[in-house]
């Protein structure tokens, strides 16, 4: 087991960031910092994903221009890049939609603490 | 790209990960938090995902970072300080059980690299093969997001609008409605 | 509202500095096919362009007709997608199938090389049009005249 900090540090780091993003997200009260919690969630997802999709010995997915016959070990792979395009825009426009709702609090009650929130809306 | 540079950057990655959650000033936690999409972004590019790379130091570190500082530009930067002791207890307590679980079943994963396991086999090899003979494209990746997974590519070009249109309708004006 | 910049420097490399980020961002969107790039980038770097110039220049309280009509670009950026993904069905192939496109004189894969060309100017001017508009609702333009 300890061969997973030598040759795979990568899911070592993922899975620090993703607890550190949900720690931050429940533990934390004010909104913006929850905010940043999602996007250290949603950017660790993605490192996780790239990984899955590294070659040894391969160079990026851009095949060269001529026509002869290519062999898939030498390109990296490229579906996982892909879906993690998507996972980026679509994490930025919740961050958008998210930010948005937190001024909208904002303005309605002046603060940004989520019990005083609470304590308000009673 | 050697081991040790993979170490070194995400070493980098999660400092400034630590370092943007743990200062107390929001704004200064929020330009750390680019600084770690940099990061990421070079770790990335390094290990091949250059389009993923691309689109995260300008989406991510660059808009998102805009986004942040426009928001904390309306409202306040100042985060209170708290004591929540027993929170925090529990709150480490259980995600160190998991952390130790994630860690545990992490070794079944496939070796980093290994050019014959099982996400790189079935049909991201029939892209790489037939994307230039079939598409003309020799970024098989646009090929894959354009061509091959259009559909998706379609319903995340409407969730962004989507995400503009609802942004609207938070914030708009309400000098001329009558609630 | 956001105030005009007030220093000199700001405002000539703004000046100079917009035209050749949208240049950029052209590129990226065109080169697409043969480096990294495509569609989401280039929006990006446009929209990153014209914010750029509202930071320098400001806005003033006159132009809220800008801002609504910004998403309206979005939508427009969308259908032109749906759009290019609709000939085809009309045509009698199926949704999203460039290579029946009609255009005249081409082979099925010279099609689809122009396909996936269309649908990623459509996703720019989405993505461009849309950031502009999460940019001016999150400035405050909006603000009420009171609670």
């Amino acid at each position: 087991m300890a061969d997973i900090f030598f040759y795979r540090p990568h899911f070592v780091a993922f899975i620090i960031l993703f607890l550190l993003g949900v720690y931050i997200m429940v533990v934390n009260l004010n909104l913006v910092k929850k905010l940043i919690g999602m996007y250290l969630m949603q950017t660790s997802i993605i490192l996780f994903f790239i990984t899955l999709a590294v070659k040894k010995d391969s160079t990026i997915p851009i095949l060269l221009s001529s026509a002869t016959a290519v062999t898939p070990e030498a390109y990296a792979n490229p579906l996982p890049h892909v879906l993690m395009l998507t996972a980026i825009v679509v994490g930025v426009s919740t961050l958008g939609v998210s930010l948005a709702m937190v001024i909208a609090l904002y303005r309605q009650y002046n603060t940004l603490e989520e019990d005083q929130i609470l304590g308000k809306m009673q | 790209m050697t081991l040790f540079d993979d170490y070194l950057l995400l070493t980098l990655a999660v400092v400034m990960a630590l370092g943007a959650v743990f200062v107390r000033d929001l704004l200064s936690g929020v330009l750390i938090l680019a600084a770690y999409s940099f990061f990421l972004a070079l770790l990335w590019a390094g290990l091949g995902a250059v389009d993923v790379a691309f689109t995260e130091a300008v989406v991510g570190a660059g808009l998102s970072t805009v986004f942040f500082l426009m928001a904390l530009f309306l409202t306040s930067h100042q985060e209170a300080v708290r004591k929540q002791l027993r929170v925090r207890i529990i709150a480490l307590g259980s995600l160190g059980i998991l952390g130790s679980l994630l860690l545990f079943g992490s070794v079944d994963l496939p070796v980093v690299g290994d050019p014959k396991s099982l996400p790189n086999k079935h049909i991201s090899s029939n892209y790489l093969r037939k994307s230039l003979e079939e598409t003309d494209t020799p970024n098989v990746v646009t090929a894959v997001l354009a061509d091959y997974r259009g559909f998706d590519t379609l319903g995340e070009a409407t969730v962004i609008f989507t995400a503009g249109v609802a942004c609207w309708m938070l914030l708009r004006r309400r000098d001329d409605s009558a609630t | 509202m956001i105030r005009p910049h007030d220093s000199v420097i700001v405002h000539t490399l703004a000046r100079v500095f917009t035209p050749i980020i949208q240049l950029f961002a052209l590129y990226v969107l065109i080169h697409g096919h043969d480096s990294p790039g495509g569609g989401f980038q280039a929006g990006t770097l446009f929209a990153a362009s014209i914010i750029l110039s509202i930071l320098a220049f400001g806005i003033q309280d006159s132009q809220t007709v800008l801002e609504r009509r910004a998403i309206i670009l979005g939508g427009i950026g969308i259908l032109l997608y749906a759009g290019i993904g609709l000939l085809p069905l009309i045509l009698g192939a199926e949704f999203l199938n460039y290579g029946e496109l009609p255009i005249p004189g081409m082979e099925a894969s010279a099609r689809r090389h122009w396909g996936i060309l269309g649908i990623e100017i459509g996703v720019t001017i989405a993505v461009a049009a849309t950031a502009v508009s999460i940019f001016y609702s999150l400035s405050g333009r909006g603000e009420g005249e009171g609670k």
